[in-house]
């Protein structure tokens, strides 16, 4: 697979050198899109599929049509390691790469979202950190270049507050219960924690946070923790090694798999392998579908690695963290297309790319166009909500058949809530950056 | 009040009142320290046989643990399981017997006579081309480490105890009393302590420093291969393995840079108070003390007894 890919990454420096050449000629216009990946290092397990379904999605779109409404797409991968010095290196590098300048970037970790905000917005670059990320970004009058959709993680906080309310018989016996919030000691772990503090008050249940610090290889006086405590629930909010090594702790002092639930990226394949049949049961985030079994897979399959030009292993694809990489892809060429359709040219830029981001919205019908029916729930951005508030399911990993299984219905957030704390919030870091609120109206 | 009472009053009346618990926890630390150990002895290994800091240490577990599996994956051609962890055991020994050939020759050999720090950083070199080539040859992604060990927990008296930790403990104080063997009363350990001292004086005396070399990295790799067989079966097999040299580095602060057994007392020292102090003192910290605690550890005990624990005493004349 490495093979391959770094055959792609030559390959795609062979074209910038050969279109570096033959830059007298007039070039063809391209959507520059760059992609800030971690293909190496302690999280590159997570980092190579998400790549790879964002590489492959976009390939597939050039191969199959063109591009997107027939201008090709230029996917530039930077290497990150999950590095956030690095990764605001590869922003500078790469904002004004190409004709069009850079459109979007997917920064692929909390923290360089975090480092980003001010820059791209500066700069007028849309910063897609789809699922993870500020939480409070979700408010487009304080936050305009910055998008969380389709939920946030308070959102999803909130949701597993209500799928244990659910399990535990309704909301009122949640009172007197105790759930521990196991996370990596990072600004992505501790987003969840403002959310269950507000709902542990109002629900009347103990929170008990637990801290794991990077990487999370040795967890076991957490775990102890855990089994002092006796929480009647974990959530985790976890990444790379940690969740591995959470949910092999676990089953070592044999906590119930259902009811250990983890963040949608404690929630893939890489996380449940390594215990085997102890995480059969684990409960998981999500939002979206698991597998292969849609539309804009088979045809990726078909365009791109049937012509072996795909970004990894063939059954890999279909795989949760691919199929997240490839709906942040899908995600960026239905906003360029309604970019294209508001301004009235195909040569945008990322300010005219940001409008098309807001007004993105998911229907059953634009699922199923772009080959995802069944894949999620619809949901609409707006200049004023950046989140959407999409809906969010709970997945389970079954060990014997090795795959996820959806175990929930769609769950909606806690909107009341969650809406309340981003105004706030959002509130506060205006105020404290000297930002006036754009108007939306 | 209340901070002062937390802090030295209701951690150790919970160690008297929950004992259970509190053995559990020293267990769970002691475990954990042999695994640290395990680490820290393919440091004190090098150190004491060639004065370097092998930085590349944690990525040779991490390499030997990619090899292992990497070969587990490739071989599995229907014998059975037994003989695939064998064949693929003997054949990891193997590339890192040929690991240390390599390194002897286009790493150490140039470098001899050069200053320590030079060493130092050709072994960080070594650890960034040794990551490249176990990612090129096997690729990035998590790998599940089956070689048939025990999996489970055993409940004993309410105690849990994992067996793999207990395997693990077996395997270190197996390594630990052949090393102390090897090194004390063979004519190849007692070469390996003259090269320590003095390069020149060794090759003075007719020690083929050439061959001292590959000997004591070839161990230092079976050592590896150990360590990350240990840690890759708990968390699977994935490029954060080599971070876990960070574990050993305050092993070896207190245990000593030159001592086996000090890599072994220190390992349990450094397991057991992280966990004591992680859990019996979170209300004063909120948790997730276990890396920095360590370290901190290691240099109150730095202030004392700069050499470690067991470390030798430097003395030189100016």
């Amino acid at each position: 697979m490495k093979f391959r890919t770094m055959a792609i990454a030559a390959a795609s420096a062979a074209a910038m050198v050969a279109g570096a050449g033959f830059a007298t000629v007039a070039a063809a216009y391209e959507y520059t899109v760059p992609n800030l990946v971690y293909r190496t290092g302690p999280y590159a397990p997570n980092g190579i599929p998400l790549a790879n379904g964002f590489i492959d999605y976009m390939n597939m779109l050039n191969e199959r049509d063109g591009g997107i409404d027939g201008v090709k797409v230029n996917v530039i991968e930077c290497e990150t390691g999950y590095n956030t010095k690095v990764s605001v290196e590869c922003y500078e590098n790469l904002k004004n790469e190409g004709e069009s300048g850079a459109l979007i970037f997917n920064p692929h970790s909390t923290g360089v979202t975090y480092a980003l905000i001010p820059k791209a917005t500066a700069d007028e670059i849309p910063i897609l950190s789809m699922g993870y990320g500020r939480t409070s970004a979700a408010d487009g009058t304080v936050f305009p270049y910055i998008f969380n959709f389709p939920a946030t993680y308070w959102s999803q906080a909130s949701v597993f507050v209500k799928y244990v309310g659910a399990k535990e018989g309704g909301m009122d016996n949640l009172k007197g219960k105790k759930i521990a919030l196991v996370y990596h000691n990072s600004a992505y772990g501790k987003e969840p924690i403002k959310t269950l503090e507000v709902l542990a008050e109002k629900y009347g249940f103990e929170l008990m946070l637990l801290p794991v610090d990077h990487p999370g290889q040795e967890q076991k006086a957490t775990w102890l923790q855990v089994r002092r405590g006796k929480p009647d629930w974990v959530f985790m909010w976890g990444w790379g090694v940690m969740n591995q090594v959470a949910i092999k702790e676990a089953a070592a002092i044999r906590f119930p798999m259902d009811h250990f639930i983890g963040v949608w990226w404690s929630g893939s394949e890489n996380d449940v392998a390594p215990a085997g049949d102890a995480a059969d049961g684990y409960l998981a985030g999500t939002m979206h579908a698991p597998g292969r079994d849609f539309g804009a897979i088979k045809d990726i399959i078909t365009h791109v690695y049937d012509k072996g030009n795909g970004g990894g292993d063939l059954d890999r694809v279909g795989e949760v963290l691919y199929n997240r990489g490839m709906l942040e892809a899908i995600f960026t060429a239905q906003a360029i297309r309604n970019a294209v359709k508001i301004h009235g040219t195909k040569e945008i830029n990322g300010k005219q790319l940001r409008d098309g981001l807001e007004v993105l919205t998911v229907t059953e019908e634009s699922l199923s166009a772009d080959g995802l029916s069944n894949f999620m729930k619809p949901f609409k951005v707006t200049c004023e909500d950046h989140e959407g508030a999409g809906l969010i399911a709970i997945q389970q990993w079954n060990a014997k058949d090795q795959k996820w299984v959806l175990v929930s219905d769609w769950i909606e957030p806690m909107t009341d809530i969650v809406r309340g704390l981003v105004k706030e919030d959002a509130g506060a870091f205006a105020k404290e950056n000297n930002i006036t609120p754009r108007s939306c109206s | 009040m209340d901070f002062l009472y937390e802090l030295l009053v209701q951690p150790f009346a919970d160690m008297i009142f929950e004992p259970l618990f509190f053995i559990e926890t020293v267990v769970k630390g002691l475990m954990a320290g042999v695994l640290y150990s395990l680490v820290a002895l393919g440091f004190v290994l090098i150190f004491k046989a060639s004065g370097v800091f092998n930085f590349a240490q944690g990525t040779m577990a991490l390499f030997a643990a990619l090899t292992l599996t990497g070969l587990m994956e490739k071989l599995d051609l229907g014998m059975p399981h037994w003989m695939l962890v064998i064949l693929c055991l003997a054949l990891t020994v193997v590339v890192m017997i040929v690991l240390a050939v390599v390194v002897e020759r286009f790493v150490l050999r140039p470098l001899v006579n050069q200053e320590l720090i030079i060493l130092f950083m050709a072994t960080l070199g070594l650890s960034y081309v040794l990551e490249g080539v176990g990612d090129l040859a096997w690729g990035s992604d998590v790998k599940v480490l089956d070689l048939g060990l025990p999996e489970g927990v055993w409940d004993i008296g309410g105690v849990f105890v994992e067996q793999l930790d207990v395997i693990a403990a077996v395997a270190a104080g197996g390594m630990v009393a052949v090393l102390a063997v090897f090194f004390s009363k063979t004519r190849i350990g007692r070469a390996l302590r003259a090269v320590a001292d003095d390069h020149q004086a060794a090759l003075s005396v007719g020690i083929s420093l050439q061959q001292i070399w590959v000997i004591v990295w070839s161990v230092a790799g079976l050592v590896a291969l150990v360590a990350g067989v240990m840690w890759g079966s708990k968390s699977g097999v994935q490029f954060s393995l080599s971070l876990i040299a960070l574990k050993a580095l305050p092993v070896l602060i207190l245990g000593g840079f030159t001592s086996i057994p000090g890599a072994i007392i220190g390992g349990l020292i450094i397991g057991v108070g992280e966990k004591v102090a992680e859990v019996f003192w979170y209300h004063i910290h909120g948790g997730a003390v276990e890396n920095w605690f360590a370290y901190m550890l290691a240099l109150v005990f730095l202030m004392f007894r700069p050499q470690g624990l067991f470390g030798d005493k430097i003395i030189e004349r100016v």
